[in-house]
């Protein structure tokens, strides 16, 4: 259940909208914030705020890759795949990354702390190979700056969310 | 020294800010436009300064803005679109980074010129950052009376809002954008005699322009037309451009540089050359949607007429640089990999034929490739001009590129019977493949 705080907040700007319509994605990340993902519940309760279907929402919530429909990770790391990074490393750092895990490309490491995915183009080809992690730059990557990465957010207590 | 037109008030580790911009004439144009200006005059400075549009198609925007005399009334929309998610390209974010209220001001002067009510700024998940950054100035430029009800104590009100998407490339297309920010699926919607700025957001006159190409107007407005034009290195060209720079150079970056630079300046000056052990082999010259672009072309000018002469494009001016030891078969499947996935899928040459090209050079590619994959594969490229929108036409680019600079790399990989290549240090602590010979 949406906490009435969130709720609340929900309702006043939809019913401020001219285009309720439009504020559909940010719904869906409010409600993906909250929950952790965007789970059966969270949609159904996007489709019965906007009142739309939640046909309607699915389809928008499977189009886009920044809105998760399956748990993820209190860090989810979007490894950029494009033509620049792949260049510099062709795959290895999402390789060294998963490895490194143990989980494979669109897996959540058993305690729940990260996410890998593999993703088009991020627009920082020039700190390529480049990774967002729940949409924080990070690059130029090397092993050595994954290492101590992944070990600094492990041990952060609070969430860091600019995007997810 | 160059002029500079979108970098002027570069701080490099910071975003300028409102008194900066200000300092620098910041705000000028706007206060000049509405005060002497009528809408329609506005529209015919940017006509007669001979920009064109700087997200990739390059359609001339004085013409686009002049087409919403005599559209229906009522609210009208202004979608500065900074979903820029062009494999290589990075401008846009470098620039609201380095001057917000530039590309503000341009969205406010585009806005009075076409009598927009409404401003929907599009930002892509990745540049979260900058949507908060945006937001913060929308801010200051409000309680300082550049946006909101009677701007500057004109009769013309205008505001601006932040849409965040969340992701796929698709978005970028105008029409689906459109549909983005109404919340419907965004696959990219034409219909027939009937454009956006006729019909677009809720079926209003919506204009769509890069964030890039709104930050020249001020310029335009306050410096006269004449003077943008001429600031161009070549008499086709006008203005600056936004060059990023990617791939196998030492510095590479976003630069400003007047448009028309040739090609081999901005990579050996403003890029520095390439990388230690590098040789230039190809380069995209405008993002992953054009044409492989060899070395006996790079003294092009980087602008739009120069480069359709000798059969490229302009795009996006983001120049992705290959060096001798990459392997072009293997970088164009990484290439038509990012075109398959972010299809939409809405029509069959798109959602089949890019999959069946790089299924074609992935057996090319792994040494199982076949004489008469050649002929296939540009004949497939060729018929993508079939598809619905701009998006498989663009994914077949760097396809036709391949077979038409560097037939003799794909033909290498029939003879050996596997790619010429191979795995080595990238630098970083990475593998690399690299190519034998």
């Amino acid at each position: 259940m949406l906490p009435e705080e969130i709720r609340h907040r929900l309702e006043t700007r939809i019913a401020a909208s001219a285009h309720p319509r439009e504020l559909v994605v940010d719904v869906m990340y409010e409600l993906q914030n909250h929950y952790g993902f965007l789970n059966d519940v969270a949609l159904r309760e996007v489709a019965e705020l906007l009142q739309l279907t939640p046909l309607e929402v699915e389809e928008l919530a499977t189009f886009y890759d920044f809105i998760y429909r399956r748990p993820v990770g209190r860090f989810v790391l979007h490894v950029c795949d494009g033509v620049v990074c792949w260049m510099f490393e062709e795959q290895s750092a999402l390789d060294y990354i998963c490895k490194l895990l143990g989980v494979a490309p669109g897996e959540t490491t058993p305690d729940g702390q990260f996410t890998v995915l593999p993703t088009v183009c991020v627009g920082y080809c020039d700190h390529a190979p480049a990774m967002l992690i729940n949409g924080k730059l990070y690059g130029p990557l090397t092993p050595e700056f994954i290492d101590r990465t992944l070990e600094e957010l492990r041990s952060i207590s609070c969430d860091l969310v600019l995007c997810r | 020294m160059t002029e500079k037109v979108l970098f002027l008030n570069q701080k490099f580790d910071r975003p300028a800010t409102l008194e900066e911009y200000r300092e620098n004439g910041g705000y000028g144009a706007l206060a000049l436009a509405l005060e002497k200006y009528a809408p329609g005059q506005v529209c015919d400075l940017v006509a007669e300064s001979g920009l064109r549009g700087r997200g990739g198609a390059g359609f001339p925007t004085g013409r686009k803005w002049l087409s919403f005399a005599g559209r229906k009334q009522g609210p009208r929309y202004v979608v500065p679109n900074t979903d820029e998610m062009e494999p290589g390209t990075f401008k846009d974010r470098v620039l609201v980074n380095c001057d917000p209220h530039l590309v503000l001001e341009g969205i406010i002067l585009a806005a009075y010129a076409i009598q927009a009510d409404q401003g929907i700024f599009f930002i892509r998940p990745s540049y979260e950052q900058d949507a908060q950054l945006i937001e913060g100035e929308l801010n200051r430029a409000r309680e300082a009376g550049y946006l909101g009800k009677n701007i500057l104590g004109s009769d013309f009100s205008f505001d601006i809002e932040v849409h965040r998407s969340a992701g796929r490339y698709i978005c970028g297309e105008a029409s689906a954008q459109v549909r983005a920010i109404q919340g419907y699926r965004p696959n990219p919607r034409k219909m027939p005699g009937l454009h956006l700025t006729e019909r677009g957001l809720w079926d209003q006159p919506t204009l769509v322009n890069n964030a890039e190409t709104l930050a020249c107007i001020p310029a335009i407005v306050s410096r006269g037309p004449q003077w943008f034009k001429k600031i161009a290195r070549t008499p086709s060209g006008a203005g600056t451009k936004l060059f990023c720079v990617s791939g196998r150079v030492v510095r590479p970056g976003c630069y400003e540089l007047p448009m028309g630079t040739p090609l081999r300046e901005i990579i050996e000056q403003e890029a520095g050359g390439m990388l230690p052990g590098s040789e230039f082999k190809a380069c995209l010259p405008g993002g992953a949607s054009t044409r492989f672009l060899p070395k006996k072309q790079w003294e092009v000018p980087m602008d739009f007429e120069s480069l359709k002469k000798i059969g490229h494009q302009l795009g996006t001016s983001s120049i992705i640089v290959f060096d001798h030891n990459t392997c072009l078969v293997a970088a164009t499947i990484n290439l038509l990999n990012f075109f398959v996935r972010e299809s939409c899928g809405w029509c069959t040459p798109c959602r089949d034929g890019l999959p069946f090209m790089r299924h074609l050079l992935l057996e090319i590619e792994h040494g199982r490739g076949k004489e008469e994959y050649i002929p296939m594969l540009r004949s497939m490229a060729g018929q993508m001009r079939h598809a619905y929108c701009a998006f498989a036409p663009g994914a077949a680019e760097p396809v036709l590129g391949l077979l038409e600079y560097f037939e003799d790399e794909v033909r290498e990989h029939l003879s050996r019977g596997k790619c010429p290549c191979r795995f080595s240090d990238a630098g970083g602590g990475f593998r690399r493949k690299q190519c034998l010979t």
